[in-house]
């Protein structure tokens, strides 16, 4: 089906799915219960899940196939946030020209960066990259201000020119970023029973974006071109001894990857047009890359996983404070109820990064293939258990990633 | 003239700390293979040693002062430092005054032990992994030791001051032959110039003049060879990242008065640090002592004024520029040997 084989046509109609009802999927308690927090239902949630899986994909698309550890791929995504926000300001409100030119700005900047650190490799190009994101972002926030907005960010103001649209609307204030006059933010709410689901124009939106991505990256993962990737990660030396230049190989794969940053960068500020320094901080690469180490390197579905674990855990757990928590541990005594809270409080809400680093650590040490490899695991257990019935469940939960 | 030898000075101690935190990242590339990107955290948390040192010093009780009464003719009530009370006036307030050298002799044991339990816990497990595993688990742990300072000491910058002997500028023109008070440098960045080249001193003394010194740059010059002599190289891991630990964490230490603590501190020296040694020379000890002062010095040339005014921005962007620089046309950096981590 649309050149897909059998397993990866499966796959692709399973993500369909889940991004197609992620409204309902993603919204499994009642309104006012206790458990409503932990719904992940909403609008800019859902976009942002979206939006960081289609640049992990990207990111995916270097490290996972050639093994090359990009440091730096924060910059893209900014970079991308930028030109969108700056056609936002120029052009008009229509997503499309912003999209297509953050994609585009990204790719020339991954195509100047990726040619000279490309040069290099192993952990002299995570130097190099990491050394051009975090000149980026100095640059960004002190010599560039009047193009990036400095420490305020870049915003949208209402005596920007808009030349093919309006300057503002009807009632004086700045137009929200729209598709052909349907507004981004326009959403509609369907209550059935305690439940309310929310359909938001920003999230389908995106969800079509990705899906298109994600199409272009399981071709990419089974093309030739896909392969020729794998056999400069498997062993450079050798390739080159078949007479093949892998430079090209490997500049095409990270410029299409800064590409898909900046496709993310531009998705990002369609959704809230507002774009700061602060998304290119090499933390922010660093998150990238937890995510599609924590989902699984190199396979098809690990970085959506991981980046869909990331995102929600994040706006999970940076809101619980210490009132939740001793909301939830109010059964118990109150010795133990204050102790539970102490030990937990560090590692919620603003201490979220404490507990990022230390899944980020430990899904090194003790998982290196990540949710996929994890997945895996635990079918083979089964599949060991009672073969002949849950042989077939194994091979559909592992995803037909690269056979590595 | 004046000008450019401020700057020079300027650059030193700067200089000074990216030399000692590269000189630590240096030994464990070197000895052990590992590239870690939590050095700047061990550097962050030498400086936070101060800062605790300095607070507990600090800790005060009310004693009432019978000389002094307030309005009503109450016996007044003085916040007095335990210190103070114990050892009495003139040795507590030393004590108190002189917490950032006295931090020096506190932090040599604690990040010995830091070092240690980093090495035995976690790194050991990854000297036969890739190095994309070894970076990344490092990067995780830095962000676990950056959070953990940051919940207890929360996220502003904590003022730590120098001894008040060290407190003021001295007038290095007046040396020099030029006008009085043309070039003021502070007395504690003479300090801290001095005392990291005592360190990097004393780092390159223990490894020319002991036997294990001795041992560790035949390691690092042929690990194999090495091994096939009977030695065992392994073990003399957990000593040279003890040691890297505590350059680092001296560093730290010794950096509180010239910049108050923050819990991202390490992180922003870390990125540079490895821009130093990558420019120094990747496995070379005087390389990246070499290429910490005078990228450090290029620094603070490039924030002159006139510069700055010439190319907007360059004295954000100079070290990277230098690096990428270096990177492309001598890969194997100033000093370093041709091969090494290239695969």
């Amino acid at each position: 089906m649309f050149g897909l084989n059998a397993k990866d046509a499966r796959l692709y109609i399973i993500v369909l799915a889940l991004l197609l009802f992620a409204p309902f999927l993603l919204n499994p308690f009642p309104e006012g219960s206790g458990l409503a927090q932990f719904n992940a239902g909403y609008p800019d949630m859902m976009q942002r899940l979206v939006i960081f899986g289609l640049f992990a994909v990207g990111f995916n698309i270097l490290f996972g196939l050639t093994g090359y550890l990009s440091f730096g791929h924060a910059a893209f995504l900014g970079v991308g946030s930028y030109a969108g926000v700056w056609m936002f300001k120029l052009l008009t409100m229509n997503v499309i020209p912003a999209l297509i030119i953050s994609t585009l700005v990204a790719g020339l900047f991954s195509l100047l960066i990726g040619y000279i650190s490309l040069r290099r490799s192993g952990i002299y190009f995570s130097i190099l990259t990491l050394a051009f994101a975090q000149m980026c972002y100095s640059l960004a926030y002190s010599v560039l201000t009047p193009i990036t907005g400095g420490e305020t960010g870049l915003q949208l103001s209402l005596d920007d020119p808009r030349i093919l649209g309006v300057q503002q609307t009807a009632q004086g204030n700045i137009p929200v970023p729209n598709l052909f006059g349907l507004p981004m933010n326009a959403a509609t709410t369907l209550d059935v029973g305690a439940w309310s689901f929310t359909f938001s124009v920003g999230y389908y939106f995106a969800a079509f974006v990705f899906a298109c991505a994600f199409y272009f990256t399981i071709r990419l993962f089974r093309s030739p071109f896909g392969l020729m990737l794998r056999a400069v990660k498997s062993n450079q030396s050798r390739m080159s001894y078949t007479g093949l230049n892998a430079r090209p190989y490997t500049l095409a794969a990270f410029v299409i990857s800064g590409m898909f940053a900046g496709l993310a960068g531009g998705l990002l500020v369609s959704m809230d047009p507002l774009a700061g320094a602060e998304r290119m901080l090499w933390t922010a690469s660093g998150e990238v890359v937890l995510m599609t180490i924590l989902g699984g390197v190199g396979t098809l579905i690990g970085p959506i996983l991981g980046a869909g674990v990331i995102t929600y855990l994040e706006a999970i757990v940076s809101t619980i404070n210490s009132t939740v928590l001793h909301n939830w541990f109010e059964a118990l005594p109150d010795g133990l109820e204050n102790f539970l809270v102490n030990i937990i409080y560090p590692f919620v809400g603003s201490g979220w990064h404490l507990t990022l680093g230390l899944v980020f650590v430990i899904v090194v040490c003790f998982l290196p293939g990540g949710i996929v490899e994890g997945g895996k695991r635990i079918g083979g257990l089964f599949t060991r258990k009672n073969k002949s019935s849950d042989s077939v469940k194994a091979d559909s939960a592992a995803q037909p990633g690269p056979g590595e | 003239m004046e000008s450019i030898i401020l700057q020079l000075l300027n650059g030193l101690d700067k200089g000074s700390a990216y030399a000692l935190i590269a000189l630590g990242l240096t030994l464990i590339f070197g000895t052990l293979g590992v590239v870690n990107f939590a050095h700047g955290a061990l550097f962050m948390m030498g400086a936070f040693i101060a800062v605790t040192l300095n607070m507990l010093l600090g800790i005060s009780f009310e004693v009432e002062d019978p000389t002094r009464t307030d309005f009503l003719g109450n016996v007044m009530m003085v916040d007095t430092p335990y210190v103070v009370h114990w050892f009495g006036e003139s040795f507590g307030n030393f004590l108190i005054d002189w917490s950032v050298p006295i931090s020096v002799v506190v932090a040599i044991p604690v990040m010995a032990l830091i070092g240690v339990a980093m090495e035995r816990g976690l790194i050991r497990f990854f000297y036969k992994r890739p190095h994309a595993d070894q970076i990344l688990v490092t990067f995780g742990l830095a962000i676990v030791l950056q959070e953990i300072i940051k919940a207890f000491y929360g996220a502003n910058p904590i003022p730590t001051p120098a001894p008040d002997a060290f407190v003021g500028s001295f007038d290095v023109g007046r040396i020099l032959g030029f006008d009085a008070f043309a070039i003021m440098y502070p007395y504690w960045r003479l300090v801290y110039f001095f005392f990291a080249a005592v360190i990097i001193g004393l780092v390159f003394a223990f490894l020319q003049f002991t036997t294990f010194g001795m041992v560790v740059r035949a390691g690092m010059a042929d690990r194999e060879t090495v091994g096939l002599l009977g030695i065992d190289i392994d073990k003399r891991f957990v000593t040279m990242f003890a040691i890297a630990a505590i350059v680092a964490g001296l560093a730290g230490v010794m950096y509180t008065p010239i910049l108050s603590p923050n819990y991202h501190m390490g992180m922003d020296f870390l990125v540079l640090s490895f821009v130093v040694v990558v420019v120094g020379g990747m496995g070379s000890l005087p390389g990246a002592v070499a290429a910490g002062f005078l990228l450090g010095i290029l620094q603070s040339f490039a924030s002159m004024t006139w510069i700055i005014e010439l190319i907007p921005g360059i004295n954000q962007v100079v070290i990277y520029l230098v690096a990428i620089v270096i990177l492309l046309t001598r890969p194997r950096g100033l000093m370093g040997r041709k091969g090494v981590m290239e695969e």
